[in-house]
């Protein structure tokens, strides 16, 4: 595309499907412990 | 809110919320994209016709269509119907085993380590159960995370110890994978404890504000001097001990430093590559509580922030700060988004004595008390309550564009601030705002 740069083209509802196996890591016991922070979390799968 | 558009460190970003894309435009979509939804093609030719050629509007106009019949552009919202957790499995905890700490830092909420409660060290036996409760309520996950906690847990390190060597069993005995965690003050690090920590934590916290004059005014020693000397060479010497392994530099600013930035870079020019430096959680009466006439300040602090972090990583200098890092392609999927950090539900905090709190910020509020790990949770209407405070469930998140990155925000700043778990921290929710969008400029940058 010209004008468009897709910088993410993911789907998250194609997620749903094998998601919520719930092995990724709780979001507080990153580093943050006090502000909820989820999106940057990994994927375990 | 199904779209949403900014412009930051020289792109125009336009998020399509409901599918997670993102897309950096230039200006002619960016103007035709505010018009699509209300108008025809001819009607947004007439709009713009005196800024650009036809041609051209057309042609930026088809690439738009492309990526909505792809679903990557004004994707309409799915209709979730998500069953959280309907076996109540717990799968981390948040472990206090020392509710004493060794500084008295100013902000602390936990009282200075007390929690408003006695000052205990967990006993072995006590933290051994909380291992096995842990165990036994984790189903079939795999992956357990315990993190020791407090207070400053090295005023039990022998607990910590014998925890972990316990934990080790356990993962043998039940195919389990337990992943340590330790935050720390740094007072009592020494090079046998230092070893330990390298060796057996999966991630250590390590708590430092920034500059020796930001951190020393908070975070004083018992006799009131300032701990940034003390600290900062264990640190310097923890980290470089610890060659590739996951840790972070974790300060707090408050009121006293709203150009916060300052410490963030001060924290990577000491040597540290990986902080994390997050506002403080205070009720509006302490001076050094964020309060909304802050927020403009904050705000520009973290764009200003932004753009230094990506100048460095281009000129090969870069860091990690923990809220601007973002995975855009293989992030949480949006079950997770949805149910937010698990507060309360497969997460929950253990006091000294062994009972269980939502998380480690609810300790000590009676009201919040969900059982103990000797009987397991019996209030059960306080878990369906946690369990039920999601994005979908909370109506100011519904309409917010941000919901899917966030996930709802924090439990207990919206109980703090507004006695209710479903209704957000408004000045948490504009600043988080501001460092997604941070994040996902910095990656459109190409860093």
């Amino acid at each position: 595309m010209k004008h468009i740069n897709t910088i993410s083209g993911r789907s998250l509802k194609s997620t749903i499907a094998k998601g919520g196996c719930g092995e990724c890591q709780t979001s507080c016991q990153s580093a943050c412990k006090t502000s909820c922070t989820v999106g940057n979390q990994k994927c375990e799968r | 809110m199904n779209m949403h558009m900014f412009q930051m460190n020289g792109k125009n970003i336009v998020l399509d919320v409901n599918s997670g894309a993102v897309h950096v435009v230039d200006e002619i979509v960016w103007d035709i994209i505010k018009l699509y939804e209300d108008k025809s093609l001819e009607l947004i030719i007439d709009d713009l016709k005196n800024k650009y050629d036809e041609s051209d509007i057309v042609e930026a106009y088809k690439e738009i269509q492309t990526l909505v019949d792809n679903e990557l552009l004004f994707t309409k919202e799915e209709e979730l119907d998500i069953n959280y957790n309907p076996q109540n499995i717990v799968k981390a905890l948040c472990l206090h085993v020392a509710h004493d700490c060794n500084l008295k830092c100013e902000y602390c909420f936990a009282s200075q380590g007390d929690f408003k409660g006695q000052r205990l060290l967990m006993p072995l036996e006590v933290g051994k159960r909380a291992l096995e409760f842990l165990v036994e309520n984790s189903g079939n996950r795999k992956n357990l995370e315990v993190d020791f906690f407090g207070g400053e847990p090295l005023m039990n390190f022998d607990v910590v110890k014998k925890l972990v060597e316990y934990g080790r069993e356990l993962e043998k005995k039940y195919n389990k994978r337990f992943r340590f965690t330790i935050t720390t003050n740094g007072i009592l690090l020494n090079d046998d404890n230092m070893k330990f920590i390298n060796e057996n934590m999966d991630n250590v916290v390590l708590s430092l504000d920034g500059r020796k004059e930001v951190n020393d005014r908070m975070r004083k020693t018992l006799n009131g001097n300032g701990s940034f000397d003390i600290i900062v060479p264990k640190f310097l010497k923890l980290v470089k001990l610890r060659g590739d392994k996951t840790y972070y530099v974790r300060g707090t600013f408050t009121s006293y430093n709203l150009d916060f930035s300052k410490d963030v870079l001060k924290l990577h020019e000491m040597g540290f590559d990986s902080i994390s430096v997050e506002p403080v959680v205070a009720s509006p009466e302490n001076d050094y509580a964020i309060l909304e006439e802050h927020l403009e300040t904050i705000l520009n602090e973290y764009e200003k922030l932004s753009s230094k972090y990506i100048e460095l990583k281009k000129a090969g200098k870069g860091f990690e700060f923990f809220h601007f890092m973002i995975d855009l392609n293989q992030g949480p999927c949006l079950i997770k988004r949805v149910v937010g950090c698990g507060a309360g539900v497969e997460y929950m905090a253990v006091t000294p004595e062994g009972d269980l709190y939502p998380c480690h910020q609810f300790v000590g509020d009676e009201e919040f008390k969900m059982g103990d790990i000797f009987t397991g949770v019996t209030n059960e209407k306080l878990r369906e309550k946690f369990k039920r405070a999601n994005v979908l469930t909370k109506s100011e998140c519904k309409e917010c564009w941000a919901r899917f990155y966030c996930s709802g925000g924090c439990h207990a700043n919206a109980y703090n601030f507004n006695k209710d778990i479903t209704k957000p921290y408004k000045i948490g929710c504009e600043m988080e705002k501001k460092r997604i969008e941070c994040a996902i400029s910095i990656v459109a940058n190409g860093c």
